[in-house]
């Protein structure tokens, strides 16, 4: 076939081309470009190379504030698979009670992130919360704002209950697609309820599943409103996240050069780990797991 | 192996039927003889995915009882009843090895290593995969996945009967044939009971040593491929089964003497009054076309198919299909049709009438 060869066709990803230029490439490079350079306000600029990049590498903050990211993410992933699979296991197929379920866990979906956080803020206290209450009136030393492993439960359950569902809902669609001849053939064979979930179920959820994880790695990895609301990254630093302290650095203490640096690390950060669990995942999922 | 008899046997989707339509399985007695093939044949939702789940427990019926040699098992699990059943589309473990999926059922049930490992060989040698055993099943084509699920099926020795839900549905036909062939001999070799539920009628009359042919929820006959060519007992018999079916037209029957339209036809038997809507039936092999001899007819068209030819007619107002030889002429003289009169068979509301000599 002849190739038509129109140079005008360009114009026709234009508006693409703006659109991203203006939400992502545009903002991105001026990050880049506080990175490499020095600033005393007045919008004048000094050139400052790599120097932000080093003395972030070397700063024992960051390093501490990448470690309890990466433990917040790790437990609140180890914590909402298997618990999402658990309970989308566990729901109704069909019927009332099914879209029931599915609406009833959707709602903590619907709740904006800083309520998130208050609800919870408020939820924990000894004095007034329901949980912080009960929890002393049974005699349990409970106090996010002073202790270091209370505030941890804190957010980690506040993650816990606000996401979950969304690891649920995805498994639940995974399972719905199963067609019933699977469980019949498993019954024929004799399969125990393991096996059925081993060699039926995971297998087809794992796609479903892959995008669940990767999500909820995504976002915990950058999550900020929740805790900052709750305990403000305290007590301490014992709760500051990774964006916690960007924000801290950049417009708590205006630092922007060092925060520009910063944040393209976080970023590339999060690319490395999502680019590597991917490429396992399909791997994994090419030998059959 | 065992013999299983459906005692009173009727199943409705709904919770609480009221009326007979209600059932999509109408109420049932049969055997089925232990040791016998047997095919299932009828329309699609005429019940026999319904019955063949509750023989195999995936379905608990609404009335009746189903008997394992004399034991009771309407209430017993899938498991208890130790049964093979294939599904119509193909069922593999995806993630596992082709020689995983046939060891399973036998794995499950505790079957040690060295008879998993025989048994596997022996059915892939007769499934004709024994050259994928250690490839993931995923990736398959659905015919080959198809050939897993049936060897699944086949893999265990010991059950009480194999079931076969259309499960050539997907096969291509040269493959069709070849393992239908094998199915048979599994049969001829090792003497399970089996039953194989498919709407094609080829597949039942080759397979099978007694065909059930099932009309909206009932079972209308039981017999041999034979007993079904020459002497349907329901009116849907008749047109299921034959290509093309039997003819059926409206008469009026008195004594030995039929009149279609007024028009007297000398039957082979005699009969008493009959109520309701009667009919004659006649396959089209047993027609014959002549210049000269029984009922005016109209040809309007000549098929032919290679074996012999079918003549589409008109007949009294009625489509009617005679079947001549390849190497009979046809002329436009020819507007005449005869009946072999031991071939026609009286129905009386569809249901067949047996005549006295």
């Amino acid at each position: 076939m002849e190739k038509t060869v129109n140079q005008k066709a360009w114009f026709l990803v234009l508006p693409v081309l703006i659109l991203v230029a203006f939400s992502a490439v545009i903002p991105l490079m001026t990050v880049v470009n506080y990175s490499v350079q020095d600033t005393f306000g007045n919008n004048q600029f000094f050139w400052a190379g790599l120097e932000w990049f080093e003395e972030m590498l070397s700063d024992e903050r960051m390093w501490n504030a990448l470690q309890r990211q990466l433990m917040f993410s790790a437990i609140i992933l180890a914590i909402e698979i298997p618990l999402g699979i658990y309970v989308a296991l566990h729901m109704p197929k069909s019927g009332f009670w099914s879209s029931f379920c599915l609406v009833v866990m959707s709602l903590p979906l619907l709740i904006p992130w800083n309520v998130v956080g208050t609800i919870w803020q408020i939820f924990g206290r000894v004095d007034i919360g329901l949980l912080g209450y009960t929890l002393d009136a049974l005699g349990i030393d409970y106090n996010y704002t002073q202790d270091v492993f209370a505030a941890w439960v804190t957010i980690i359950v506040m993650d816990v209950w606000h996401w979950t569902s969304l690891v649920a809902l995805l498994a639940f669609a995974g399972l719905k697609s199963i067609p019933d001849a699977y469980y019949q053939a498993a019954k024929i064979d004799q399969a125990s309820r393991w096996k059925v979930f081993r060699f039926i179920e995971l297998p087809k959820m794992m796609g479903v599943l892959m995008i669940a994880i990767l999500l909820r790695f995504m976002d915990s990895f950058m999550i900020y409103t929740e805790p900052f609301v709750v305990t403000g990254g305290g007590p301490g630093n014992a709760t500051t996240l990774l964006s916690i302290d960007l924000v801290k650095m950049a417009l708590g203490q205006f630092d922007l050069g060092p925060a520009a640096a910063f944040s393209l690390m976080y970023f590339l950060v999060i690319l490395l780990i999502s680019w590597v669990f991917y490429t396992v995942m399909v791997n994994l999922d090419k030998k059959g797991m | 192996m065992a013999k299983i008899t459906l005692d009173n046997l009727a199943h409705s989707y709904l919770p609480n039927p009221a009326s007979e339509d209600d059932f999509a399985l109408k109420e049932l007695n049969h055997d089925w003889v232990d040791g016998e093939a047997y095919a299932l044949l009828g329309s699609s939702g005429c019940g026999k995915s319904t019955l063949l789940n509750i023989i195999s427990g995936l379905l608990h019926p609404s009335q009746g009882r189903i008997l394992f040699d004399g034991k009771d098992v309407t209430h017993a699990p899938t498991a208890e009843r130790n049964i093979a059943q294939v599904f119509q589309f193909p069922v593999v473990y995806d993630t596992m090895t082709v020689h995983d999926n046939l060891a399973f059922p036998l794995r499950n049930r505790g079957r040690d290593e060295t008879y998993v490992a025989e048994r596997v060989q022996e059915i892939a040698r007769m499934i004709g995969m024994e050259d994928m055993l250690h490839r993931k099943a995923r990736g398959l084509g659905a015919d080959q996945k198809q050939k897993i699920s049936l060897g699944r099926g086949m893999v265990r020795k010991d059950v009480n009967a194999l079931l076969f839900d259309e499960p050539l549905t997907v096969i291509d036909p040269h493959m069709k044939w070849e393992l239908r062939t094998q199915l048979k001999k599994l049969h001829h070799d090792f003497g399970h009971t089996m039953i194989y539920v498919t709407h094609d009628q080829t597949e039942a009359l080759t397979f099978a040593d007694k065909v059930v042919v099932m009309y909206d929820g009932r079972v209308v006959q039981i017999g041999t491929p034979e007993e079904l060519f020459e002497r349907p007992e329901h009116t849907f018999v008749g047109y299921f089964i034959g290509s093309p079916g039997m003819n059926v037209i409206p008469a009026k029957v008195d004594g030995n003497r039929a009149y279609i339209d007024g028009t007297e036809l000398t039957l082979a038997q005699g009969y008493g009054p009959l109520d309701g809507k009667v009919e004659i039936g006649v396959r089209p092999e047993f027609a014959r076309l002549s210049q000269t001899e029984g009922l005016p007819v109209r040809v309007r068209r000549v098929e032919d198919v290679g074996r012999h030819k079918i003549i589409r007619a008109e007949f009294f107002g009625q489509d009617i299909n005679i079947i001549a030889g390849e190497d009979d002429r046809i002329s436009a003289d020819m507007n005449r049709v005869s009946f072999d009169a031991a071939h026609v068979n009286v129905y009386a509301n569809d249901w067949l009438v047996r005549g006295a000599a």
